[in-house]
């Protein structure tokens, strides 16, 4: 449900630290064949229609199903057992019963523990993106990328399922060294936290290799102890992958339903386990889809709030 | 002053290894204090490891570093008294041009309104004032290199590191600061290391150059001598041009040796050691001057190779008897007979005073 939302990843992304050298000028190829005059001329010009597949994608596979979804949000589900029926229109109850006492809940428990993975995600993937932006000779960096990503070679059920057997009590490896956390929430963590895992490193990896690790020298140079160097230089210069990280993981975190249903035994109901419900259990569609739309907006508030913040920082941390 | 604080560094058998690769080989050094040493030499000679193992940022594998009278061994970078103006300076991208300068203060402690001040201060020293808002992108490539040297030079270091730092100057700027660098060494008084590959920034700043050359030092003295007596054939070549002719030494009386080489004899002057066997003359090109005729001693008969024009001087590239060549730099409208004249091919008589030919290791 959160794909939308996706997209402020990369967005973030590319506003990479400015390199000390100034770019060099673009605007030489494109004055090579000045199609039409004025405007920016800071790149080559593409015929407009080039977008068009762009364009069909996005219109077909994002808008189209996100109006079907607020169409089915404002719709009311008829109350008749005799097969569904819904009577579009401009209802608000379905928004009302989001808010009720009882969802409320499963919005905070999940933001807590989509919060929680994310922190978790950090503490692990930003080492693990550091050692191998600085550690790891040229020649093995593909190498260990690689093997970052090959996890992504298998299908996510069956990961998942394969940390049910690791986690479970009276399985072999679990109940051998007395660890029995599964259908808790610290199952579900870890589950998080490998399932993302990916997803955050490589944007701060990305983000790392960029770095100009003279600066951290000149830092080290002018009396910042090591731990002051990695804050105040390689921290702030490092922000925006690090921004795209958290989002590209706390999003679809807050999305999930697998691996809370899998691993926390349906125990730690996640607010994409209750639109799942309703889409195929309770089949209620319209209230399932102002569950979605809740979700969508209460992400873009986060991302948005996250995003601010962030560059906010940025002005006064100098 | 005691002996003890004389001296700002002193190496001593430093020796440093990357895997098998020997980047400084059981160096001995002593920087003076207060005085502008460069470290000259091409890529690979090891000036920029013996900058970093001072600065810090490599650990020799033998040997010790004092820095004053302290063992630098083993002290990171950000416990030393040293402070570095690196090659592509190293400005922080996301901080202001004061907030650059006044870093180093902010390590130590030092409160905002007094490292404003001194901040502000040493901006002023390098001609920066009114640039302190800006961001190290919006300024000039001089400007930044002004910026690299106050937010060194406000630490007030026992010894201010330079590595390369006018490389990535135009040539005019790096004149400019040639004369600038002097200047506030001068003005502040700290001792300089210089790292720099380019023999014109190390002879036109230095107290004293030390010429390496595969993790050694070559020589180390003022310029004036490393340039008047260079102690190897090496050390003539790099530090400007040296016309070299290899002989072999026929007898040495009266502080004068006598050297048979290919186009005939030489005549060198001595100081100190005796030299015998083979040596090689070496004579600067500015030394070498046309004269009309052959009378009189040092001169000799060669055809004029190639003329090339210098602006105020004229370059001759001249073949002598046996083939071998003679480079001579001279004035345009100097005494020298007519050589505005000169073409390739023409007949001349060269010649060099007396006290031009030098000795120097075969």
């Amino acid at each position: 449900m959160s794909t939308p939302d996706l997209q402020t990843g990369p967005d973030v992304s590319t506003t990479s630290a400015p390199s000390p050298t100034p770019p060099p000028p673009a605007a030489a190829v494109g004055g090579a064949k000045p199609r039409r005059r004025g405007g920016k001329a800071t790149g080559p010009r593409y015929p407009a229609w080039l977008a068009a597949p762009l364009l069909t994608y996005y219109l077909v596979i994002f808008v189209a199903p996100l109006l079907l979804l607020v169409a089915f949000a404002l719709a009311t589900q008829a109350d008749s057992f005799a097969g569904e029926q819904y009577a579009f229109g401009f209802n608000l109850s379905n928004f009302e019963a989001v808010f009720d006492g009882l969802y409320l809940d499963v919005f905070v428990q999940t933001f807590l523990l989509a919060a929680g993975g994310t922190l978790a995600t950090v503490l692990v993937g930003f080492p693990l993106a550091y050692w191998m932006a600085r550690h790891v000779s040229s020649k093995r960096k593909m190498l260990v990328v690689l093997l970052v990503m090959i996890p992504f070679w298998t299908s996510f059920l069956i990961r998942t399922f394969a940390w049910k057997l690791i986690l479970d009590g009276n399985g072999a490896f679990a109940g051998a060294l007395g660890i029995d956390i599964l259908y808790t929430w610290k199952a579900i963590l870890i589950g998080l936290v490998y399932g993302y895992l990916p997803l955050f490193v490589l944007p701060v990896y990305a983000s790392l290799e960029r770095m100009d690790w003279t600066l951290v020298d000149g830092a080290k140079d002018l009396g910042a102890t090591p731990w002051r160097a990695f804050r105040q230089i390689t921290l702030p210069l490092t922000r925006p992958g690090i921004m795209a990280g958290t989002l590209l993981v706390f999003i679809p975190m807050a999305g999930e339903y697998v691996i809370p249903q899998m691993l926390g035994g349906g125990r730690f109901l996640f607010i994409g386990s209750v639109i799942q419900g309703q889409f195929i259990g309770a089949s209620n569609w319209p209230f399932g889809s102002a569950v979605s739309i809740a979700l969508m907006l209460i992400l873009s508030a986060f991302v948005v709030l996250y995003v601010v913040s962030a560059l906010k920082e940025e002005q006064f941390g100098e | 002053m005691s002996v003890e604080t004389e001296f700002d560094v002193r190496f001593r058998g430093v020796t440093k290894r990357f895997g098998g690769v020997v980047a400084v080989d059981d160096l001995d050094l002593d920087v003076r204090k207060g005085e502008f040493l460069s470290l000259l030499g091409s890529s690979g000679c090891g000036k920029t490891t013996s900058l970093r193992m001072i600065a810090g940022f490599e650990q020799p594998t033998s040997g010790s570093i004092l820095i004053g009278d302290d063992d630098a061994v083993g002290v990171p970078p950000y416990r030393r008294d040293v402070n570095t103006v690196f090659q592509h300076y190293a400005l922080f991208p996301h901080m202001t041009v004061l907030d650059n300068v006044a870093y180093g203060l902010k390590q130590r402690g030092v409160e905002k309104a007094e490292r404003r001040k001194r901040a502000q201060a040493a901006l002023d020293l390098v001609h920066l004032e009114g640039r302190e808002g800006r961001k190290p992108r919006e300024l000039s490539g001089g400007q930044q290199q002004r910026v690299a040297l106050a937010r060194a030079l406000v630490m007030e270091p026992r010894v201010l590191l330079l590595d390369e730092p006018l490389g990535a100057l135009d040539q005019q700027l790096r004149k400019d600061m040639q004369v600038e660098l002097k200047r506030i060494q001068q003005e502040v008084g700290i001792t300089f290391v210089y790292v720099t590959h380019d023999q014109g920034e190390a002879m036109s700043m230095s107290d004293r150059i030390a010429v390496m050359c595969n993790g050694k030092i070559e020589q180390l003295d003022a310029p004036e001598v490393v340039y008047d007596r260079p102690s190897s054939a090496f050390v003539a070549g790099f530090i400007g041009e040296m016309n070299t002719m290899a002989g072999t030494v026929r007898g040495v009386s009266g502080g004068v040796a006598t050297i048979d080489v290919a186009s005939g004899t030489v005549a060198a002057p001595v100081d100190g050691v005796h030299p015998s066997g083979d040596v090689l003359v070496g004579i600067r090109p500015e030394k070498v001057r046309v004269v009309a005729d052959l009378d009189g001693p040092n001169r000799v008969a060669a055809t004029v190779v190639t003329r090339l024009q210098l602006g105020s001087q004229i370059q001759l590239v001249a073949e002598m008897a046996d083939g071998t060549t003679l480079t001579a730099v001279v004035p345009r409208a100097g005494t020298d007979a007519d050589v505005d004249d000169l073409v390739p091919g023409d007949h001349i008589h060269l010649s060099w005073s007396a006290s031009a030919p030098i000795l120097l290791a075969a």
